[in-house]
């Protein structure tokens, strides 16, 4: 070992200290990638999976052949979830830094993602969230008052007291239950989809997953099974640059995008702007209408930036630059709708600081009424007995035993 | 000898095997550039470059498998799984095949590699990132599993580990990465600094493995642990005024059965302890052996204490740990008169 090392080592463009550097992001321009036909054969669109599908250009106009032409009522709709998305993790990151939740994951700057793409779904679709599409959550509309009472572990909690925070889930909105463990729920979402087309229905399933995790076994599990059997699933790679600290390039990014991986497995890759709702929208669409018709699954990637720490747990400025997310070329999801309803004549500052107020006066109020359930600290608190139920459908002895013995020694 | 935390021991083991030995690398999520997300490996990228601490991508069975493949072709990898939670993707290829190398090949081939990864509860980490799963591994022969309880002992038996040549599953108690944790959550935590094992020797040493260390010795029952239920089986027996002798077994295999056994012949009564779920866990294997090899010395039926059979639930954290409340109630009934 005498030698020098030979081992290539992905390149990190800026790590704290340097300037932000995202050159190795390739844009195309706004309305410049085709829109195939929904049931095209996945080997005549291999270039999706390396342009950048984008609608909004720089000037907040709408253009070229994925605009999905949505109602302006719609868009509205659009930008009030993203806004209340946002509103919402601001709240509650200050709510675990105050102590009264254990831990917490923003997803600032990836509004666009859980928004539009549920949005772009039927109900009775199946979505396979990861952690951080909260997004979605609020677009099927699970109260915010259910979702604090998750975080804060309560006598309301979906999970009683089970998971983690931000470890939702909701039988009766068809969202299924997030994992802390990577990657899993990704296959899952393909076995659902076969299941669907085994029974006959409609109906698909969406999932998503960071590209960091996408380096885990799981993920490819997912695009073999789907591209076998050609499942109904959208196959989402939320690509926001950074897993913790490991930058994209080291979960395979760094050669070819990870869009691409979906033509290696033989179904259509796109790699979309995630931070412009409208592409976002679209594209989901897209491959929404592709596999409820039986030409089989999509994998999306979308473009995006993590904007906050990886979670309350995290501190970037420890390894990558300060100011990055300011140099991000893709904007800010929030900001790109409203500059294009302000720019078609259907949104105004007064209107949207109207909606700001009355969102954050929405987040305070269902605070309130959460924390009636109970916190970490206060106020009623699930029996812990209850811990041993749902172990099987039926509590065997042992954990009966087991559950006398918690109450003896609770006293 | 200089103060040190757990974290502070382990790097410090890792620094001077990266130093004494070119054949040894780090790999593992985030352990870096970034250092990993519990600290124990900052500074050592900065120190011997990035082909020696290389952060790899999110697969722990990539990471396991690539460990295998370099230690095969002369390497010493040291890989870190982020939380013992997360070593499932990587059982494969640990059960499968890092387990069985030597034996497979008639000892032509060997893979020393040494897994490290946190494990155990009190950090609020819920059913993901809280998990005890020593007895997966204790179950696979061709593995050696260990556990320390303080500093001193896991900067030497880190060592020794990456210095065998067999594979490692080294189990390292978060809880006890800032502090020893006597199971009450609501008392103020205690440094190392307060602690005899918190003074480590900042050089290069060894603590064997299958060596149990008698952590206090006593007269009238044996407490059998390790990990962080060392401190909590301590704090018990002290509250009680039992004089219990409490041994901490360090590494669970190559288990040191002569001192399990020649401390139970004297006391007549034991308890094994562990944070672990109870069923099917570790303990099962250290009652069996105990009644094999002591069954005419013992005075009373064996105790277990152990986390229940139920996943770690995030709201009921110290309900599901094996406090003190447990191993006290645990002392009471070994201690009953027949």
């Amino acid at each position: 070992m005498t030698k020098k090392s030979r081992l290539h080592l992905p390149r990190v463009p800026a790590r704290p200290g340097e300037t932000p550097d995202f050159s190795y992001v390739q844009l195309s321009p706004a309305g410049s990638v085709p829109r195939p036909q929904v049931n095209a054969r996945a080997r005549d669109m291999g270039a999706l999976s390396v342009e950048l599908v984008r609608v909004l250009d720089d000037s907040g106009d709408a253009v070229g052949p994925w605009n999905p032409h949505l109602e302006a009522s719609d868009l509205q709709v659009g930008l009030r979830h993203m806004l209340l998305t946002r509103l919402y993790d601001d709240r509650m990151q200050r709510m675990q830094r105050a102590g009264k939740i254990s831990f917490y994951i923003r997803s600032l700057g990836e509004e666009a993602v859980g928004v539009a793409q549920a949005m772009a779904l039927r109900p009775s679709d199946m979505l396979f969230p990861a952690y951080r599409q909260q997004g979605a959550q609020i677009v099927r509309g699970i109260s915010l008052v259910d979702l604090m009472s998750q975080l804060l572990s309560n006598t309301k909690d979906m999970c009683k007291g089970r998971q983690l925070p931000v470890m939702y889930h909701s039988r009766a909105n068809n969202i299924f239950s997030i994992s802390g463990n990577l990657a899993t729920q990704f296959p899952q979402a393909v076995g659902w989809a076969m299941a669907a087309a085994i029974k006959g229905e409609d109906n698909l399933a969406a999932t998503w997953i960071g590209e960091g995790s996408s380096a885990e076994a799981d993920f490819h599990y997912a695009l073999l099974f789907a591209s076998v059997y050609q499942a109904p699933v959208i196959l989402n790679v939320v690509n926001n640059q950074w897993a913790i600290s490991t930058f994209q390039g080291y979960a395979g990014g760094e050669q070819r995008a990870f869009a691409a991986r979906g033509p290696g497995y033989g179904m259509p890759g796109i790699r979309v702007d995630g931070n412009d709702f409208l592409a976002v929208y679209a594209v989901t669409q897209w491959a929404a209408e592709r596999a409820r018709t039986g030409a089989g699954p999509t994998l999306i990637e979308l473009v995006t930036y993590r904007g906050a720490a990886h979670s309350t747990s995290d501190d970037p400025a420890r390894y990558r630059a300060k100011d990055d997310a300011e140099h991000w070329p893709l904007g800010d999801p929030i900001q790109r709708l409203k500059a294009h309803l302000i720019k078609i004549g259907e949104w105004s500052e007064e209107r949207h600081q109207a909606m700001s107020a009355e969102l954050e006066a929405l987040v305070a109020s269902s605070w309130k009424e959460a924390i009636k359930f109970g916190t970490m600290t206060e106020g009623p608190r699930l029996n812990p007995s209850t811990m041993f139920e749902d172990v099987f459908k039926d509590m065997p002895q042992n954990l009966q035993r087991q559950q006398a013995l918690l109450r003896k020694e609770l006293g | 000898m200089a103060n040190m935390n757990m974290i502070q021991a382990l790097n410090s083991a890792m620094d001077i095997m990266l130093g004494r030995d070119p054949a040894v690398v780090l790999m593992g999520e985030d352990i870096g550039y970034f250092g990993g997300v519990f600290r124990a490996t900052e500074g050592l990228q900065r120190k011997y470059g990035e082909h020696r601490v290389i952060d790899s991508p999110i697969a722990e069975g990539g990471i396991v498998a690539t460990a295998i493949g370099m230690s095969v072709n002369g390497l010493r990898p040291v890989a870190e799984i982020q939380f013992a939670d997360y070593i499932y993707p990587g059982f494969d290829q640990i059960v499968s095949e890092l387990a069985r190398i030597r034996y497979r090949s008639a000892g032509d081939f060997f893979a020393p590699v040494t897994i490290r990864t946190p494990c155990g509860g009190g950090i609020r980490g819920g059913q993901t990132h809280s998990q005890s799963p020593e007895a997966l591994f204790t179950h696979i022969s061709g593995i050696k599993v260990v556990m320390p309880s303080n500093p001193y002992d896991a900067k030497g038996l880190l060592i020794t580990s990456i210095e065998d040549d067999d594979p490692v599953v080294f189990f390292e108690p978060k809880r006890l990465y800032n502090g020893p944790f006597d199971g009450d959550p609501n008392k103020p935590a205690v440094p190392w600094s307060t602690h005899p094992k918190g003074q480590v020797d900042e050089g290069y040493y060894k603590v064997p493995l299958g060596k149990a260390d008698i952590v206090r010795a006593g007269a009238d029952v044996s407490i059998i642990t390790y990990g962080t239920m060392v401190h909590v089986a301590l704090a018990a027996a002290a509250a009680m005024n039992v004089d219990a002798e409490i041994i901490d077994l360090r590494s669970l295999v190559p288990l040191d059965v002569e001192t399990m056994v020649a401390s139970v012949k004297k006391t007549g009564r034991c308890i094994v302890a562990h944070e672990a779920t109870r069923f099917s866990g570790f303990g099962g294997e250290l009652l069996s052996i105990i009644q094999e090899e002591c069954f005419w010395s013992l005075e009373a039926p064996i105790q277990r204490v152990a986390g229940w059979d139920t996943p770690y639930p995030h709201a009921f954290e110290w309900e599901y740990f094996p406090g003190q409340a447990r191993v006290k109630a645990a002392l009471q009934a070994v201690m009953e008169p027949a």
